[in-house]
């Protein structure tokens, strides 16, 4: 570890500390009075214990240790330098060169030295040699054994000030802790808004960890702040009769003193028990209707705390803006975990597609693997009761186009039986569920020869792989979409694409030749809330998701006069279709000075919505329409306002392809 | 970006050793001989860390950590002291003036990086 060079550099450290340590002990012989000497004595020492700590030299540093506190009595008044002392010192100053030259003295040296030392110094009285260690006893609990900890810790004020992380602190407790860990922040000794400064710590935490914690490590986090800051850590017994009652520990955790072969069984008892006195995992049956109520309504409370945000902030009042924030982490807390209760694992349809495949292998006669993964991600109920059925189709599609019977398999070098794999997964605030199989995959230039031959687009597009495998999902691709028994009802790849959009997802094709394919499907959390940007068009207000939007322009002068519904401009370099909301929707109303343009992207299209005033972003509860306006598909639901007025939810996929925009329409027109 | 960090001791073979020890991490190292030095260094540039020993000429580790944190710059800059056994009152006067913490001496370059990735990760 310690290179040459280092060795060297404290080679030379040493020896000119050894020569400054022997002049300044003999010319305190002759000037016994001189502090400054001993001080220098004292520094030289000190140097050299540290440093020959650090190299590897622990009888000197031992050796030292008590060599220097004979100056140390000396130095604070207790002792004055004598003859014996310079005497005795030297013969230790002959020790430490001897030690430091490699030498090895005999060990008795050393005590003899230090007696000596210590007698000079202190009239005799030596120092107590370390006591036998008292054998720390483990005090076995008679009620019950630990079950976790209960940790409950400030850190001072100051501390992000000096440099200290909040942050990292939590992640090592977590890390001792392990995942089930419980964290809850408290703000209780929060200032108010108005006189609490940003650099400075208010908070504490309450952890709650699992048995198999250490307590020292624990305590190891705060070592250099436990004189600093408040720290409680407390033991929880399991023959508690009330979880509140916890007991004050001050000895280690029950020791294992069992053999170890008799440990394992004993842990593993622990964790039921830790179960059952923790969270009881009791299910309730709730109609999905009155969780649809309860999300209506946590919804218009979220829009009412807007408008009392909105109101507090006009006001200025320190002690409503107080209140208005712990209303605001109240209503977002109460919407989040009502989101939750709406969440369904998709393991509650993957039964049927395990038996789709086991149907599937008996009547094409291939044999393959179906493997589910991901099955406890979780999805609004909504979205996994739509999925069900696309799902389905991709499912067919691999089996049926995808892999190839089992003999063309073995005689490409592949394994006789394929592999269809649903796999599904968290992306940000996306859930991926994707259908992989290890087929023959799909052959680009054939998708892209028969969408010219069936007119989907031109024979001199220039298409990425990526563009031509979306073709796929086009309407009228194929031809004769196979109704078979197995789904029930022939759904079309491009029902697939239309209902997934239709949950504000959409579809990803990869495949490599030879290889296989995967279709993914990425699809929102949840569909019940979404974030929006609310617009003003003439009188009227309507909401376009946000995540849609790429950018906000001014319209340019070019086309603000314009009455027709559509209209293309160019636009940062760019042609770009622009649908006039106000002329689609007829809704009248005095035109603004500033009109502005919306950049709004769908599938792979970018399209301007020409409206009035964007007014802002803003939580949008999603209310469906009734089925007497279901027609009415350019909207996907409406919202209610703060002022109770209705805002309509553009469905930007739907407005586009009503107004011949999309892809095909464009390929028409042209 | 590595992080940089500052070592102030008179010793020059702790320093070189502590130093060692960091850049084989991947740290950058600056050093500095005494507080006097360390100090002009510390408020020039902000480092993501500081070391500092405690005895050194000039100005001691302590006079450093009160003079550093009185200049605004030194907000947020974690300060870790360099204390032997010996000199256990001095830990707390060090934590007083401004440190978030402290280093035994003699240390094992283990406990070291250990305390340091602790602080700046």
């Amino acid at each position: 570890m310690i290179d040459e060079e280092t060795q060297e550099i404290f080679r030379q450290e040493t020896e000119a500390l050894i020569e400054s340590l022997q002049e300044c002990l003999l010319q305190l012989n002759s000037t016994p009075e001189d502090m400054e000497l001993v001080t220098q004595v004292f520094r030289d020492l000190h140097t050299l214990k540290g440093t020959g700590a650090m190299f590897g030299f622990a009888r000197l540093a031992e050796f030292i240790h008590d060599f220097e506190a004979a100056f140390e009595q000396v130095r604070s008044g207790n002792a004055v330098v004598t003859p014996d002392l310079i005497a005795v010192s030297l013969r230790a100053y002959d020790l430490i060169v001897a030690l430091l030259e490699g030498e090895d003295p005999p060990a008795e040296q050393d005590a003899e030295l230090k007696a000596a030392l210590s007698a000079v110094t202190s009239g005799g009285a030596a120092p107590a040699a370390a006591g036998a260690e008292v054998a720390e006893v483990a005090e076995a609990e008679a009620d019950g054994e630990t079950e976790g900890w209960k940790l409950r810790y400030k850190l001072p004020p100051e501390f992000m000030e000096i440099g200290g992380n909040p942050v990292a602190i939590l992640e090592e407790l977590l890390e001792i802790g392990g995942p089930e860990t419980k964290v809850e922040a408290i703000l209780d000794g929060l200032p108010s808004l108005a006189e609490l400064k940003p650099n400075e710590l208010h908070t504490a935490w309450e952890l709650t960890l699992p048995a198999d914690a250490d307590e020292e490590e624990i305590r190891d986090v705060f070592m250099f702040h436990e004189d600093s800051m408040e720290l409680e850590l407390t033991a929880i017994r399991a023959a508690a009769p009330a979880a509140a009652e916890v007991a004050e520990v001050s000895a280690e955790p029950v020791a294992s003193a069992d053999a170890p072969a008799a440990e394992a069984p004993k842990a593993e008892a622990k964790k039921p028990a830790a179960k059952k006195s923790g969270s009881a995992n009791v299910q309730m049956r709730v109609s999905a209707e009155r969780l649809d109520d309860i999300m209506d309504r946590v919804g218009e409370l979220v829009i009412a705390e807007a408008r009392l945000s909105d109101l507090a902030q006009k006001l200025n009042d320190p002690n409503l803006t107080e209140v208005v924030e712990d209303i605001r982490r109240l209503a977002l807390g109460l919407r989040d975990t009502t989101m939750a209760i709406r969440l369904t694992p998709l393991s509650s349809i993957t039964g049927r597609f395990q038996r789709l495949a086991h149907d599937l292998a008996g009547k094409t006669g291939k044999d393959f693997d179906f493997v589910i993964e991901g099955e406890e991600t979780e999805l609004d109920k909504t979205v996994i009761e739509k999925l069900s059925d696309p799902l389905v189709h991709i499912l067919r599609n691999a089996v049926d186009h995808g892999l190839e019977d089992n003999d063309t398999r073995v005689a490409n070098g592949k394994p006789a039986r394929g592999t269809v794999r649903l796999k599904a997964s968290y992306s940000g605030a996306d859930v991926l569920i994707s259908v992989q199989d290890d087929g023959k995959g799909l052959d680009p230039d054939f998708i892209l020869g028969r969408a010219i031959d069936r007119g989907l687009v031109s024979a001199d597009a220039n298409l990425s792989r990526g563009e031509i495998f979306q073709l796929l999902m086009a309407p009228g691709f194929s031809t004769a979409e196979q109704v078979t028994d197995l789904s029930g009802r022939g759904v079309g790849t491009d029902v697939v694409k239309s209902t997934v959009e239709a949950l504000r997802g959409s579809v990803e094709i990869e495949s490599e030749l030879g290889a296989g394919s995967s279709f993914t499907l990425r699809l929102p959390l949840t569909l019940a809330i979404i974030d929006g940007l609310l617009l003003q068009v003439g009188e009227e207000r309507y909401t376009v998701p946000l995540a849609a939007v790429e950018g906000i322009v001014e319209e340019p002068e070019a086309i603000r006069d314009g009455q027709e519904p559509t209209t293309t401009v160019e636009l940062r370099e760019k042609l770009i279709s622009i649908m006039r909301l106000r002329e689609i929707f007829e809704t009248g109303g005095e035109r603004a000075e500033f009109p502005k343009v919306v950049l709004v992207r769908t599938g792979d299209q970018q399209i301007g919505l020409a409206v009035d005033r964007i007014i802002g972003s803003y939580q949008t509860v999603i209310k469906q329409l009734s089925p007497m306006h279901s027609r009415l598909n350019v909207f996907s639901g409406a919202t209610i306002l703060g002022d109770g007025d209705v805002a309509l939810i553009v469905d930007v996929a739907q407005l586009v392809k009503a107004q011949g925009l999309d892809h095909d329409g464009k390929e028409q027109a042209a | 970006m590595s992080k940089e960090i500052l070592i102030i001791d008179d010793s020059p073979s702790v320093r070189r050793m502590v130093a060692m020890t960091l850049q084989q991490e991947g740290y950058e190292v600056t050093q500095c001989e005494d507080g006097a030095e360390g100090l002009d260094t510390a408020k020039a540039k902000r480092f993501d860390m500081v070391i500092t020993d405690q005895n050194m000429p000039n100005m001691t580790g302590i006079e450093f950590i009160q003079a550093y944190r009185n200049d605004p710059s030194s907000s947020g800059v974690p300060i870790i002291f360099l204390s032997t056994e010996s000199e256990g009152d001095l830990k707390s006067q060090a934590k007083a003036a401004g440190a978030l913490g402290w280093v035994m001496k003699p240390f094992e370059q283990a406990k070291l990086l250990a305390v340091v990735k602790k602080v700046v990760g």
